[in-house]
């Protein structure tokens, strides 16, 4: 008994003893922080996905609360309400950014690209990037080990079994860019997110010529140029046999869509426009086309007025601040 | 007997086309010559489509002195300068020609009479060599002419010859060893007089007694060159290792070069084009490719122009069998799987190995054990184990710290592994990121000086 009161009363006296030395280190070497930062930290998600540059939510707060020019700083998981509500209680003007969504560009599913080899090394996207072209011929499209899937902070891409290839689910994904960076083929991209997930994009990165394209790959973007012309807003651009559609352009007026040959331009969230009667025979008809290109476009547009209007008044109004947002970037 | 100090392992010898004389390869119809079959920048073209080219003439200049001159090893039309895809798949630059008749460019000696005195200087000789567009043929295609001009205040003791060929299958190295013992032993003293080496070695493994003996009577008559007969071990063909095996000085980490311990090391097969590109004005068009494999119906060494497709090796071999997993550009231990065998024969291609199914698949990854063997086996005293993690886990800084530049890629580590994890695949993923980290970090530094 006399032991254990001993032993108590020891341990009592060196507790105080710590206790006391501890407090008097802890004036001595105090760090003086700015409050603001736990409160900043506290508004930001806290996700530490490392989306806004930083290694996580500490650090990005203690820049936003240390810097005066807070416009280049960004947090793509709170988005601009996030950052709206941070500049207001530091008194300090917030970037603006139109949410993103990561876009997987990349069509080639199990049946539209056959595989041509069987890859038997350390599955991963980046070793087989390092080594080879992969398992199919096509030299740019996703390669199907999943470095995305595990690079996702918020589960937000997965997989599919079915077509091999990943799929993003825009409700959890944060835009914070992990999957862009983790892909070494550069096929994920950060585009503009429409509401209810609406999307138009090519799906497709790569840059070879049609011919060889098409050898492997039946969803592959050819570079034919036919979007292009049917594209009344200028969004879509071809470069290296590639197109393109810019996001900030487009209108979602899914004319594209129908005129693409191979299928390569993906329409999510909406319905494809009502096929014109002549479309089934449409390739067949292009030479005829080339003949008369203004004399044809003319109807086709008066034709299509009326769905595409209907189509065009959903996303009109949303579309507008689109259009504003970038007056604030710039 | 002499071999490297550290690591190493024995694979399977399965040497099958040793004892096949070379045979000349018809000449292919159409051949694809990539712009970039050297270490280094890629050469720059000089025809283009429609020229008509003859054998042996330059068709690609040297883009930097890190580069190496391309010649036509056909002759006839060139169709088409595009991108081609190569043995692993990718699209590369080539030059497209269509055979039309064998016509040569002049100044190109085609007699096998034995030319053995050389009176030019030093710089004329690395000059000839550089015309030729020599470089390492013994896989890593490092353009000879600059491994020959000795940088300022370093001194080249002595010149080794490689004629180990470690690598399980291949067989190339060692009949040109036998079959142009005279002419590679004059190659060997025209490098010793381009760097001003008093000494000469050949490295040759003990599983080849009838090349050492050869060449042994041969470089009786010669001062200075000794033939070292050399244990079996894989890598010993590895510049370090060989360097290490014949005069006991071991390489310091990068960025050293082998000049630092006052060593030079020139493939065999190298040896012998240094001779033809001197003494006879032939360029590098032709090399001896080994195609080899146990499923193969005749495995042979083809003396084959460069740009040859891959399939026609090995149609000439008997065709490929029927269940055949894999077919590697190179051998078994350091070579490339491909999924292109359209691909050309480049200026480093020494064989092509043919595997079945079942040799060709690896076995299901496990965990690791941390036993160790792979340290012991790496001839580079590195932690495979730890650094294929590490890259697994992005930790760049680790990773670079921990040497991983220093790797050879000979692969002991993988081979030795009894949970067969791919450590090699990781590791070169890292030893890549890693070269790239510190290209961008010297590229940031310089605008600054």
């Amino acid at each position: 008994m006399e032991v254990l009161l001993y032993t108590i009363l020891t341990l009592c006296v060196l507790g105080v003893l710590a206790a006391v030395i501890l407090y008097f280190v802890a004036q001595k070497f105090r760090v003086e922080e700015d409050p603001r930062i736990d409160e900043v930290e506290k508004m930001l998600p806290g996700a530490n996905c490392g989306g806004c540059g930083f290694a996580g939510c500490r650090g990005m707060a203690d820049a936003l609360v240390k810097r005066d020019d807070i416009s280049e700083l960004f947090c793509p998981v709170g988005g601009s309400d996030c950052m709206k509500a941070v500049a207001a209680y530091l008194g300090k003007a917030a970037a603006e950014k139109q949410p993103e969504v990561a876009t997987v560009r990349c069509g080639g599913t199990c049946e539209k690209r056959p595989r041509t080899n069987e890859f038997n090394g350390a599955k991963s996207c980046a070793v087989a990037a390092s080594l080879y072209v992969g398992e199919t011929g096509c030299a740019f499209g996703c390669l199907g080990f999943g470095d995305c899937v595990a690079a996702c902070a918020f589960d937000a891409i997965h997989m599919n079994p079915q077509t091999g290839l990943p799929e993003v689910d825009p409700d959890k994904c944060t835009a914070c860019g992990a999957c862009v960076k983790a892909c070494p083929k550069m096929v994920i991209e950060l585009r503009k997110k429409w509401p209810k997930n609406r999307a138009v994009y090519v799906s497709c990165v790569s840059k070879d010529k049609g011919a060889v394209v098409m050898k492997a790959c039946k969803a592959g973007c050819i570079g034919c140029g036919k979007c292009e012309k049917v594209c009344a807003f200028g969004a879509i651009t071809i470069a290296n046999n590639l197109a393109y559609i810019d996001p900030q352009k487009c209108k979602l007026c899914r004319k594209c869509v129908n005129e693409c040959p191979t299928g390569a331009i993906k329409l999510v969230g909406m319905d494809p426009l009502p096929k014109e009667p002549k479309a089934p025979a449409a390739p067949k008809a292009a030479p005829a086309e080339k003949a008369a290109p203004a004399a044809k476009e003319t109807p086709k547009a008066t034709q299509a007025a009326a769905p595409v209007e209907k189509a065009a008044a959903a996303p009109a109004p949303k579309a507008a601040p689109a259009a504003k947002e970038p007056n604030h970037e710039s | 007997m002499k071999t490297f100090p550290m690591g190493g392992v024995h694979p399977s010898e399965n040497k099958l086309s040793s004892a096949r004389a070379i045979e000349v390869l018809p000449l292919p119809e159409v051949v694809n010559i990539p712009l970039a079959q050297h270490i280094g920048a890629p050469a720059v073209a000089k025809v283009a489509k429609g020229d008509k080219v003859l054998t042996g003439q330059l068709i690609a200049e040297a883009g930097s002195f890190m580069s190496a001159n391309i010649h036509s090893p056909i002759s006839g039309t060139v169709t088409a300068v595009d991108l081609v895809p190569n043995g692993q798949g990718l699209r590369q630059m080539m030059i497209t020609i269509k055979r039309e008749g064998d016509d040569w460019a002049e100044g190109i000696d085609r007699s096998a009479t034995l030319v053995k005195e050389c009176n030019l200087s030093a710089q004329e000789i690395i000059a000839r060599i550089k015309a030729a567009g020599i470089v390492g043929m013994g896989g890593a295609t490092f353009p000879t002419h600059v491994k020959l001009s000795i940088p300022a205040g370093k001194k080249a003791e002595c010149v080794i010859i490689n004629g180990v060929e470690c690598e399980p299958y291949l067989t190339s190295d060692h009949r040109t060893m036998l079959e142009h013992g005279e002419e590679l032993v004059v190659g060997v003293t025209i490098l010793m007089k381009a760097v001003g080496g008093e000494k000469a070695y050949i490295g040759i493994e003990n599983n080849k007694p009838d090349a050492i003996a050869h060449l042994s009577k041969i470089v009786a008559a010669y001062k200075g060159i000794e033939v070292v007969p050399l244990k079996v071990r894989y890598p010993q063909g590895g510049e370090k290792q060989l360097i290490a095996a014949v005069t006991g000085r071991q390489v310091p980490p990068p960025p050293a070069l082998p000049i630092d311990v006052g060593a030079v090391v020139c493939n065999a097969s190298t040896t012998f084009a240094v001779y033809q590109a001197v003494q006879k004005g032939m360029p590098l068009i032709q090399r001896v490719v080994t195609i080899t494999g146990k499923s193969l119906k005749e495995p042979k060494n083809l003396l084959t122009r460069m740009g040859t497709p891959v399939s026609t090796l090995i149609a000439a071999a008997g065709g490929l069998p029927e269940n055949t997993g894999k077919v590697i550009n190179g051998g078994p231990m350091m070579g490339r799987a491909m999924v292109n065998l359209d691909s050309p024969v480049t200026k480093g291609c020494s064989g092509i190995t043919v595997m079945s199914e079942h040799d060709a698949r690896r076995h299901e990854a496990s965990q690791c054990i941390k036993c160790a063997k792979c340290v012991a086996a790496c001839p580079m005293g590195l932690e495979p184990y730890y650094l294929s993690k590490m890259t697994q886990k992005k930790n760049w800084d680790e990773v670079e710290a921990r040497m991983i530049t220093s790797c050879i890629e000979c692969g002991c580590c993988q081979s030795t592994c009894p949970a067969y994890l791919p450590l090699l695949d990781w590791i070169r993923l890292g030893k890549q990121t890693t070269m790239g980290r510190i290209r961008a970090r010297a590229a940031a530094a310089a605008p600054r000086k």
